[in-house]
Protein backbone atom coordinates (compact mmCIF):
# COMPACT_ATOMS: atom_id res chain seq x y z
CA UNK A 1 0.00 0.00 0.00
CA UNK A 2 0.65 3.72 -0.97
CA UNK A 3 0.14 6.80 0.90
CA UNK A 4 -1.38 9.46 -0.55
CA UNK A 5 -2.47 12.62 -0.14
CA UNK A 6 -5.80 13.73 -1.72
CA UNK A 7 -7.22 17.46 -2.42
CA UNK A 8 -10.73 18.25 -2.94
CA UNK A 9 -12.02 21.49 -3.24
CA UNK A 10 -15.92 21.32 -2.49
CA UNK A 11 -18.08 24.67 -3.69
CA UNK A 12 -21.94 25.60 -3.66
CA UNK A 13 -23.64 24.30 -6.79
CA UNK A 14 -23.87 27.44 -9.24
CA UNK A 15 -27.04 28.87 -9.16
CA UNK A 16 -27.58 28.13 -5.62
CA UNK A 17 -27.93 31.91 -3.60
CA UNK A 18 -24.21 31.66 -2.02
CA UNK A 19 -24.80 34.10 0.86
CA UNK A 20 -20.99 33.85 1.93
CA UNK A 21 -20.13 34.44 -2.05
CA UNK A 22 -22.53 37.41 -1.93
CA UNK A 23 -21.02 39.59 0.96
CA UNK A 24 -16.89 38.76 -0.31
CA UNK A 25 -18.04 39.74 -3.56
CA UNK A 26 -19.62 42.87 -2.60
CA UNK A 27 -16.41 43.50 -0.04
CA UNK A 28 -14.10 43.25 -3.15
CA UNK A 29 -16.31 45.77 -5.18
CA UNK A 30 -16.13 48.55 -2.54
CA UNK A 31 -12.35 47.70 -2.70
CA UNK A 32 -12.23 48.76 -6.36
CA UNK A 33 -12.20 45.28 -7.40
CA UNK A 34 -14.89 46.24 -10.10
CA UNK A 35 -13.98 43.34 -12.63
CA UNK A 36 -15.51 41.17 -10.23
CA UNK A 37 -18.42 39.08 -11.42
CA UNK A 38 -18.91 36.32 -9.09
CA UNK A 39 -17.39 34.94 -5.27
CA UNK A 40 -18.25 31.25 -4.11
CA UNK A 41 -17.30 30.35 -0.59
CA UNK A 42 -16.70 26.75 -0.22
CA UNK A 43 -14.34 24.37 1.64
CA UNK A 44 -10.70 22.83 1.14
CA UNK A 45 -10.36 19.26 2.32
CA UNK A 46 -7.37 17.10 2.23
CA UNK A 47 -7.52 13.97 3.02
CA UNK A 48 -3.97 11.85 3.67
CA UNK A 49 -4.80 7.52 2.79
CA UNK A 50 -3.21 4.77 1.82
CA UNK A 51 -4.28 3.14 -1.20
CA UNK A 52 -2.75 0.31 -3.94
CA UNK A 53 -2.86 2.96 -6.80
CA UNK A 54 -3.29 6.21 -7.43
CA UNK A 55 -6.81 5.47 -9.19
CA UNK A 56 -7.91 3.48 -6.06
CA UNK A 57 -6.65 6.34 -3.73
CA UNK A 58 -9.04 8.94 -6.27
CA UNK A 59 -11.67 6.81 -6.62
CA UNK A 60 -11.80 6.27 -2.94
CA UNK A 61 -11.86 9.82 -2.72
CA UNK A 62 -14.42 10.42 -5.36
CA UNK A 63 -16.94 7.89 -2.97
CA UNK A 64 -15.53 9.78 0.18
CA UNK A 65 -17.02 13.22 -1.26
CA UNK A 66 -20.15 11.29 -2.76
CA UNK A 67 -21.31 10.11 1.01
CA UNK A 68 -19.98 12.71 2.94
CA UNK A 69 -17.57 15.26 1.85
CA UNK A 70 -20.02 16.98 -0.41
CA UNK A 71 -23.70 16.90 -0.16
CA UNK A 72 -25.39 16.22 -3.42
CA UNK A 73 -27.69 18.61 -3.50
CA UNK A 74 -26.55 21.79 -2.91
CA UNK A 75 -22.46 21.47 -3.60
CA UNK A 76 -20.06 20.49 -6.47
CA UNK A 77 -16.49 18.89 -5.54
CA UNK A 78 -13.79 18.86 -7.73
CA UNK A 79 -10.47 16.44 -6.89
CA UNK A 80 -7.78 18.97 -6.93
CA UNK A 81 -4.85 16.68 -6.73
CA UNK A 82 -3.64 13.25 -5.35
CA UNK A 83 0.05 12.83 -4.91
CA UNK A 84 1.96 10.05 -3.27
CA UNK A 85 2.84 11.04 0.42
CA UNK B 1 -47.43 6.88 22.96
CA UNK B 2 -43.60 6.12 23.82
CA UNK B 3 -41.17 8.56 22.02
CA UNK B 4 -37.59 8.23 22.21
CA UNK B 5 -35.73 11.11 22.02
CA UNK B 6 -32.17 11.11 20.44
CA UNK B 7 -28.84 12.83 22.01
CA UNK B 8 -26.28 13.54 19.92
CA UNK B 9 -23.13 15.21 21.50
CA UNK B 10 -23.79 18.62 20.82
CA UNK B 11 -28.12 18.48 20.73
CA UNK B 12 -29.41 21.22 23.19
CA UNK B 13 -32.99 20.80 23.01
CA UNK B 14 -33.30 17.41 24.35
CA UNK B 15 -34.57 18.44 27.42
CA UNK B 16 -36.79 20.51 26.08
CA UNK B 17 -38.04 17.95 23.56
CA UNK B 18 -38.58 15.48 26.81
CA UNK B 19 -40.58 18.15 28.64
CA UNK B 20 -43.17 18.63 26.12
CA UNK B 21 -43.56 14.88 25.89
CA UNK B 22 -43.11 13.92 29.48
CA UNK B 23 -44.35 17.15 31.67
CA UNK B 24 -47.25 18.75 29.07
CA UNK B 25 -48.32 16.00 26.90
CA UNK B 26 -48.09 13.48 29.88
CA UNK B 27 -46.32 10.79 27.65
CA UNK B 28 -43.68 8.37 28.47
CA UNK B 29 -40.42 9.80 27.09
CA UNK B 30 -37.04 8.24 26.78
CA UNK B 31 -33.59 9.21 25.76
CA UNK B 32 -31.59 7.71 23.03
CA UNK B 33 -28.06 7.75 22.92
CA UNK B 34 -26.79 8.26 19.62
CA UNK B 35 -24.00 5.06 20.01
CA UNK B 36 -26.91 2.71 20.97
CA UNK B 37 -28.58 0.59 18.11
CA UNK B 38 -31.69 -0.05 20.65
CA UNK B 39 -34.98 2.52 19.87
CA UNK B 40 -36.22 0.71 23.22
CA UNK B 41 -39.38 0.37 21.40
CA UNK B 42 -40.21 4.25 20.96
CA UNK B 43 -43.51 5.29 18.82
CA UNK B 44 -41.95 8.53 17.78
CA UNK B 45 -38.61 9.04 17.21
CA UNK B 46 -37.69 12.90 17.85
CA UNK B 47 -34.13 14.50 16.57
CA UNK B 48 -34.06 17.28 18.59
CA UNK B 49 -32.29 20.97 18.04
CA UNK B 50 -28.80 21.63 18.74
CA UNK B 51 -25.54 21.55 16.85
CA UNK B 52 -24.69 18.01 16.81
CA UNK B 53 -21.14 17.17 16.01
CA UNK B 54 -20.63 20.95 16.27
CA UNK B 55 -22.19 21.33 12.82
CA UNK B 56 -18.56 20.51 11.60
CA UNK B 57 -18.81 19.65 7.82
CA UNK B 58 -21.81 20.56 6.92
CA UNK B 59 -25.09 20.56 9.82
CA UNK B 60 -26.06 17.00 10.50
CA UNK B 61 -23.93 15.56 8.10
CA UNK B 62 -21.98 13.89 10.46
CA UNK B 63 -24.59 12.94 12.59
CA UNK B 64 -26.49 11.11 9.80
CA UNK B 65 -24.03 8.43 10.41
CA UNK B 66 -24.40 7.81 13.96
CA UNK B 67 -25.43 3.98 15.17
CA UNK B 68 -28.83 5.12 16.08
CA UNK B 69 -29.63 6.68 13.28
CA UNK B 70 -29.21 3.76 11.26
CA UNK B 71 -32.26 2.31 13.34
CA UNK B 72 -34.13 5.85 13.49
CA UNK B 73 -33.86 5.14 9.22
CA UNK B 74 -35.27 1.46 9.69
CA UNK B 75 -37.96 3.27 12.12
CA UNK B 76 -39.01 5.53 9.29
CA UNK B 77 -38.93 3.19 6.41
CA UNK B 78 -41.15 0.86 8.92
CA UNK B 79 -43.79 3.96 8.85
CA UNK B 80 -42.79 4.69 12.30
CA UNK B 81 -43.15 8.57 13.41
CA UNK B 82 -39.93 10.80 12.96
CA UNK B 83 -40.22 14.57 14.04
CA UNK B 84 -36.90 16.27 12.98
CA UNK B 85 -36.50 19.79 14.91
CA UNK B 86 -34.37 22.19 13.76
CA UNK B 87 -30.91 20.39 13.46
CA UNK B 88 -33.49 17.23 13.50
CA UNK B 89 -34.46 18.37 10.44
CA UNK B 90 -30.62 19.23 9.12
CA UNK B 91 -29.69 15.67 9.84
CA UNK B 92 -33.09 14.21 8.25
CA UNK B 93 -31.83 15.75 5.24
CA UNK B 94 -28.32 14.62 5.30
CA UNK B 95 -30.02 10.91 6.32
CA UNK B 96 -32.11 10.64 2.54
CA UNK B 97 -35.15 10.94 5.08
CA UNK B 98 -36.62 14.00 3.69
CA UNK B 99 -35.58 16.15 0.43
CA UNK B 100 -33.53 18.71 0.22
CA UNK B 101 -31.04 20.56 2.44
CA UNK B 102 -30.89 23.17 4.75
CA UNK B 103 -28.04 26.04 4.19
CA UNK B 104 -26.51 28.90 5.76
CA UNK B 105 -28.95 31.51 6.10
CA UNK B 106 -29.16 33.96 3.34
CA UNK B 107 -28.66 37.14 6.18
CA UNK B 108 -26.01 35.12 7.35
CA UNK B 109 -26.95 35.75 10.62
CA UNK B 110 -28.41 33.78 13.72
CA UNK B 111 -31.89 34.11 14.00
CA UNK B 112 -33.68 33.42 17.26
CA UNK B 113 -37.38 35.07 17.52
CA UNK B 114 -40.95 33.94 17.44
CA UNK B 115 -41.94 33.59 13.80
CA UNK B 116 -45.67 33.81 12.06
CA UNK B 117 -46.00 29.94 10.37
CA UNK B 118 -49.13 29.22 8.32
CA UNK B 119 -50.32 25.39 8.72
CA UNK B 120 -50.23 24.08 4.66
CA UNK B 121 -51.54 21.16 5.28
CA UNK B 122 -53.65 19.06 8.36
CA UNK B 123 -53.63 16.06 6.40
CA UNK B 124 -50.26 14.69 8.05
CA UNK B 125 -49.85 12.86 11.77
CA UNK B 126 -48.47 15.97 12.90
CA UNK B 127 -50.86 18.81 12.40
CA UNK B 128 -54.39 17.26 12.14
CA UNK B 129 -55.30 19.21 15.61
CA UNK B 130 -54.51 22.48 13.78
CA UNK B 131 -56.79 23.94 10.69
CA UNK B 132 -55.73 24.78 7.31
CA UNK B 133 -54.50 28.33 6.86
CA UNK B 134 -54.37 28.73 10.43
CA UNK B 135 -51.28 31.23 11.51
CA UNK B 136 -49.64 30.24 14.41
CA UNK B 137 -46.26 31.45 16.29
CA UNK B 138 -43.60 29.25 17.05
CA UNK B 139 -40.16 29.90 17.93
CA UNK B 140 -36.99 29.52 15.32
CA UNK B 141 -33.38 29.77 16.36
CA UNK B 142 -30.84 28.86 13.98
CA UNK B 143 -27.95 30.00 11.56
CA UNK B 144 -28.63 27.45 9.08
CA UNK B 145 -31.85 26.96 7.80
CA UNK B 146 -32.57 27.86 4.31
CA UNK B 147 -34.51 24.95 2.83
CA UNK B 148 -33.16 24.78 -0.33
CA UNK B 149 -34.01 21.79 -3.20
CA UNK B 150 -34.20 21.68 -6.86
CA UNK B 151 -37.34 22.82 -9.20
CA UNK B 152 -38.69 18.99 -9.33
CA UNK B 153 -38.38 18.32 -5.67
CA UNK B 154 -40.38 22.01 -5.15
CA UNK B 155 -42.57 21.14 -7.79
CA UNK B 156 -43.32 17.54 -5.59
CA UNK B 157 -43.85 19.20 -2.86
CA UNK B 158 -46.32 21.31 -3.67
CA UNK B 159 -47.92 19.04 -5.76
CA UNK B 160 -48.35 16.32 -3.28
CA UNK B 161 -49.03 18.48 -0.29
CA UNK B 162 -46.23 18.09 1.77
CA UNK B 163 -45.26 21.29 2.71
CA UNK B 164 -46.52 21.51 6.05
CA UNK B 165 -45.50 25.13 7.27
CA UNK B 166 -44.66 28.27 5.66
CA UNK B 167 -43.17 31.44 7.02
CA UNK B 168 -45.72 33.95 6.72
CA UNK B 169 -46.68 37.53 7.73
CA UNK B 170 -49.45 38.22 10.76
CA UNK B 171 -51.53 38.23 8.12
CA UNK B 172 -50.72 35.08 6.56
CA UNK B 173 -49.11 36.23 3.76
CA UNK B 174 -45.71 34.20 2.61
CA UNK B 175 -43.84 37.27 1.88
CA UNK B 176 -39.91 37.93 1.20
CA UNK B 177 -39.89 39.76 4.49
CA UNK B 178 -41.73 37.55 6.62
CA UNK B 179 -38.90 34.56 5.44
CA UNK B 180 -36.13 34.66 8.13
CA UNK B 181 -33.49 32.95 6.23
CA UNK B 182 -34.46 32.63 2.65
CA UNK B 183 -35.86 29.65 2.09
CA UNK B 184 -37.01 28.71 -1.36
CA UNK B 185 -41.11 29.16 -1.29
CA UNK B 186 -40.85 30.19 2.60
CA UNK B 187 -40.80 26.82 2.98
CA UNK B 188 -40.47 25.96 7.05
CA UNK B 189 -41.13 22.27 7.32
CA UNK B 190 -42.07 19.27 4.78
CA UNK B 191 -43.03 15.68 5.36
CA UNK B 192 -42.05 12.68 3.77
CA UNK B 193 -43.70 11.08 0.71
CA UNK B 194 -45.55 8.87 3.22
CA UNK B 195 -46.23 11.02 5.87
CA UNK B 196 -44.50 9.65 8.93
CA UNK B 197 -41.20 12.02 8.92
CA UNK B 198 -41.90 15.83 9.53
CA UNK B 199 -38.65 18.06 9.47
CA UNK B 200 -39.43 21.45 10.44
CA UNK B 201 -36.95 24.19 11.83
CA UNK B 202 -38.83 25.80 14.07
CA UNK B 203 -39.22 24.70 17.49
CA UNK B 204 -43.17 23.65 18.60
CA UNK B 205 -41.36 21.94 21.17
CA UNK B 206 -40.30 25.52 22.58
CA UNK B 207 -44.35 27.08 22.45
CA UNK B 208 -45.90 24.52 24.73
CA UNK B 209 -47.26 26.64 27.98
CA UNK B 210 -48.08 30.14 28.41
CA UNK B 211 -45.12 30.61 30.06
CA UNK B 212 -42.79 30.45 27.02
CA UNK B 213 -45.02 32.89 25.08
CA UNK B 214 -47.03 30.60 23.19
CA UNK B 215 -49.03 27.20 23.27
CA UNK B 216 -48.81 26.84 19.42
CA UNK B 217 -46.84 24.01 19.50
CA UNK B 218 -49.03 21.88 21.46
CA UNK B 219 -51.52 21.04 18.93
CA UNK B 220 -48.11 19.50 16.81
CA UNK B 221 -47.21 16.63 19.80
CA UNK B 222 -51.08 16.48 20.45
CA UNK B 223 -51.82 15.51 16.90
CA UNK B 224 -49.28 12.92 17.31
CA UNK B 225 -51.03 11.60 20.13
CA UNK B 226 -54.22 11.68 18.18
CA UNK B 227 -52.55 9.63 15.30
CA UNK B 228 -51.09 7.13 17.89
CA UNK B 229 -54.68 6.57 19.15
CA UNK B 230 -55.88 5.53 15.23
CA UNK B 231 -57.85 8.51 15.21
CA UNK B 232 -56.34 10.20 12.06
CA UNK B 233 -54.81 8.53 9.16
CA UNK B 234 -51.99 10.57 7.04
Amino acid sequence: MTRFRCAVHIVPRRGILDPQGKAVSDALHSLGFAAVSDVRVGRYVVVDTTAESEEAARAAVKAMCEKLLANPVTEDYDIASVERA
Amino acid sequence: MKAGIVRFPGSNCDEDAYHAVADILGQEAVYLWHKDHDLQGVDLVILPGGFSYGDYLRAGAIARFSPIMQEVVQHAKRGGLVLGICNGFQIACEAGLLPGALLRNNTLRFVSAPVALRVESIATKFTSQYHVGQVISIPVAHGDGRYTADGDTLARLEGEGHVVFRYVTADGEATDSANPNGSLRNIAGIVNAHGNVLGMMPHPERAMEPALGSTDGLPLFQSILESMLGGVQA
